[in-house]
């Protein structure tokens, strides 16, 4: 059978596999965001990033080798997935305490597990906007770490093109698929798996913020006594 | 057209946007292409032109909106009749360009980066245009300027006042100079056209492989990837298709021997892209012009005309059935990433110029996902070469790892700037001695991605084995502060980021904020010691090359020059880059006032 270690563990793999899907496949878990299981993986976060050879990759798009030695959750890996953190956390608006995807959120979830303290570099504050255009949804782009998954949900899943992304380097910016440039004016709906897909609290359905208790949302801590 | 009637009638743009997609077949592939005929005409991309384009190409909106804000040159909102661009190189900063833009913006009394208030012109900063020999220069709606002056911004500032149109302005603003200071075999050797492509038929296929492994040619690009193990994975890829491209997207800043060989020897460059056509099988072949390079387009054009009169390309090439070969060129738009040779191919497709994730690298994948070569136009000049004089003739010169010449573009602070071709191998100081550069206190070769040489290091050589480099070769005086030389590097790179990938999109614009920091004096150790985290994760986690290398200049010039950073350590504890009265810019403009009571502290 094919298998590479991972931080001394054996993880079988199907040829094919990338590093990330065999370890998930395997019940492990490697840090990431802008991979999701049922979209074509395309590295852009890097935070799933491991060390083969001493060399970094990212393991959602690597692809697994029989007898490979892969070091994932090492300090100074880890160290280096914290400054991704911190670099997203102040590239957008992010504002965890008055924002309804906490608790539910995979980048604070990360900064919680990775233990990011603080965001360490300086906010770079940026002018983006909210487009609460949609009967149902609101788009919040201050909050957007550009992983493209409602792009690619949207694109390959639901074949409508809702989003795309624009601009370049620091400018890139999520677009929706209509000439006044809300979304409410394109055919987004709630049914749409591009609604579903946001790791951040970008993509929100309206009416239903803060329903769950803290304690309950999705990546609490578990209680004392559970 | 006059302006004052482009501004009275707008050109239609759905017509425009039709006749454009009309030309390219309604092929979506050619969408860059298209982008940069509809504004040649329309001056921007207005959401009119758009919704034609989504009804012509039968494409989301999301995906013209997409590509059309990836490049530079694209503009999603107006930006006037004429859109001035300065280069923005250190070349062209050592040569007085601030200066120049500050005077421009007074004479017209805009604000850089802003449309004056009549829709007329705009005034901007765009990365090297590759004129570093003869700056310092600009962009005029994508035609190249040389040799600015105060007295030539003046005359330009009254043209585009009185709205005088582009193609009535001096002749002169517009010329070009090749200024060859020494040539060698690559731009020396007497060549016959078609003459490469009879000694491959001569030959036959292995025979010109042959050769060509014999001559050790190296890509030069600056990887130095073997050209004829490239061509040959290339040729036993199985595939529908095989495609040949040349990447003269020549944006490292203080190169311009693209420029050069493409004005001097065309017929070189296009005949080792038809043998290497030959050699894999290839149909069709692309050149990836840079756009700074535009008004090369249609010279260009007129060769490869040439060339399909004397069946040179087309069907039956030279006669010999089957040897179908055609070449396009297509422009770029003012994106340096696309320089890599997977967002080069995905721009050749009609995207955005993100890097591919590689493997497959585009030998076995390239160009719609069929076996690609992708070389740089100095390598298809010299695969030529060797298909008329022999694999051995070239392999004579240079060095053992480094067969052939290099074509250097001298710039910076010398008497003699230029193309010069060396045999591989020669030393840094004897280049300098060349081009008169008496007093050079650091020599950047490669450009802002490649090595920052000190005075202590002129006995290098420039070859693989060295210094590697793709040909530029940047000279700072000893009257040069390094520091500012890094600070342009640093901003370039930011600005040049393509912002798929997290370390290098954020990181880099983090440098970038760092380096001002230091500038402003308000820089300690601390921040010195972020400088080298920062570097280390763009090193060890971007996407590519761009983000690996974003941290050379400052990291090589910290080593080499540190006492230019010292001097700005003016604080021994952290401060933090927030300042009270910078934040306060905005609202004195807004209230006109500069007196003493509108700042909190010393008035700057």
């Amino acid at each position: 059978m094919n298998a590479f270690k991972l931080d001394g563990r054996d993880i079988p793999f199907e040829p094919g596999q990338t590093i990330l899907q065999a370890v998930q496949a395997a019940g492990q878990e490697i840090p990431h965001l802008c991979y999701h299981p049922d979209f074509k993986p395309h590295g852009s976060c890097k935070l799933c990033s491991v060390r083969i050879n001493g060399r970094m990759v990212s393991s959602c798009t690597a692809p697994a080798h029989d007898g490979m030695t892969v070091e994932s959750d090492m300090p100074d890996i880890n160290e280096e997935r914290r400054t991704l953190l911190q670099m997203l956390f102040v590239e957008g608006n992010h504002f965890c305490p008055s924002c309804e995807k906490s608790g539910a959120c995979r980048l604070q979830a990360s900064a919680y597990e990775l233990k990011m303290m603080s965001p360490h570099y300086d906010h770079f504050f940026p002018d983006r906007p909210v487009d609460a255009s949609h009967a149902d949804y609101l788009l919040d782009t201050n909050r957007c770490i550009l992983c493209s998954l409602c792009v690619r949900a949207s694109r390959d899943v639901d074949g409508k093109n809702v989003f795309a992304l624009s601009g370049r380097g620091i400018h890139t910016r999520l677009i929706v698929n209509a000439k006044s440039g809300r979304l409410g004016d394109t055919d987004f709906s709630g049914e749409d798996k591009a609604a579903h897909v946001c790791p951040v609290g970008a993509i929100l359905r309206k009416r239903v913020g803060f329903a769950v208790p803290i304690g309950q949302r999705p990546f609490d801590p578990p209680h004392e006594g559970d | 057209m006059d302006p004052m009637t482009a501004l009275a009638e707008a050109p239609n743009a759905a017509t425009v946007v039709r006749d454009a997609v009309a030309r390219h077949g309604g092929d979506v592939h050619d969408l860059v292409q298209i982008l940069r005929e509809v504004q040649e005409v329309c001056d921007w991309i207005a959401p009119e032109a758009i919704d034609a384009l989504v009804a012509e190409l039968g494409v989301p909106r999301t995906k013209i909106e997409g590509v059309a804000g990836f490049y530079s040159f694209f503009y999603l909102a107006p930006r006037g009749a004429y859109r001035v661009l300065f280069s923005d190189n250190v070349t062209d900063r050592i040569a007085g360009s601030a200066g120049l833009k500050s005077r421009m913006c007074r004479n017209l009394w805009i604000e850089p980066g802003k449309v004056s208030e009549d829709g007329v012109v705009s005034v901007d900063l765009t990365s090297c245009t590759g004129m570093c020999d003869q700056g310092p220069a600009m962009l005029v709606n994508n035609r190249a300027i040389t040799r600015l002056g105060e007295s030539r911004i003046d005359e330009i500032c009254e043209l585009i006042r009185s709205r005088v149109p582009l193609d009535e302005w001096p002749a002169v603003f517009f010329r070009v100079d090749d200024n060859i200071r020494r040539t060698d075999m690559l731009l020396g050797s007497p060549f016959e056209l078609g003459a490469a492509m009879k000694a491959v038929e001569t030959r036959g296929a292995p025979g010109m492989l042959d050769e060509l492994l014999a001559s050790n040619l190296r890509g030069r690009g600056g990887a130095g990837f073997a050209t004829a193990t490239k061509w040959l994975l290339c040729r036993e890829a199985p595939a529908a298709a095989h495609y040949v491209v040349c990447n003269a997207d020549e944006g490292e800043p203080g190169t311009f021997k693209d420029r050069v060989l493409l004005t001097r020897r065309p017929d070189l460059v296009f005949e080792g892209m038809t043998l290497c056509a030959r050699l894999v099988g290839a149909r069709r072949g692309f050149v990836y012009l840079r756009g700074e390079y535009r008004y090369l387009l249609e010279p260009l054009n007129r060769v490869l005309a040439g060339r399909r009169e004397q069946n040179l390309l087309g069907l039956s090439i030279l006669g010999v059935a089957g040897f179908d070969f055609d070449i396009e060129i297509h422009l770029g738009a003012g994106a340096y990433v696309c320089g890599e040779e997977s967002a080069l191919i995905e721009s050749l497709e009609g995207k955005r110029g993100t890097p591919r994730n590689r493997p497959p690298y585009p030998v076995t994948c390239g160009y719609r996902n069929q076996p690609t070569v992708v070389n740089n136009v100095e390598t298809f000049a010299a695969a030529s070469l060797i298909a008329v004089y022999g694999g051995s003739w070239f392999a004579a010169v240079g060095t053992p790892q480094s067969s052939g010449t290099k074509l250097l573009s001298v710039s910076g602070d010398c008497a003699r700037p230029g193309i010069y071709e060396y045999p591989f191998g020669v030393s840094v100081g004897q280049v300098l001695a060349d081009c008169g550069a008496g007093a050079a206190q650091a020599v950047q070769v490669g450009g802002p991605s490649g090595n920052c040489i000190d005075a202590g290091e002129f006995a290098r050589g420039i070859c693989f084995e060295d210094i590697p480099t793709a040909g530029a070769f940047m000279v700072f005086g000893r009257q040069r502060d390094m520091f500012d030389v890094a600070r342009n590097f640093t901003r370039f790179f930011a600005h040049e980021s393509c912002g798929f990938c997290t370390p290098c999109r954020v990181g880099t614009s983090l440098l970038n904020d760092l380096m001002d920091k230091l500038a402003r004096g308000q820089g300690s150790p601390y921040d010195f010691e972020q400088i080298e985290i920062l570097n280390h994760r763009l090193r060890s986690l971007s996407h590519c090359g761009l983000g690996h290398s974003a941290c050379n200049p400052v990291l090589e010039t910290i080593a080499k020059f540190r006492s230019t950073y010292e001097r700005r350590l003016v604080h021994t504890q952290y401060v933090p880059a927030f300042d009270l009265d910078r934040a306060l810019a905005e609202a004195r403009q807004m209230t006109g006032r500069q007196d003493a009571g509108a700042y909190i502290g010393d008035r700057k």
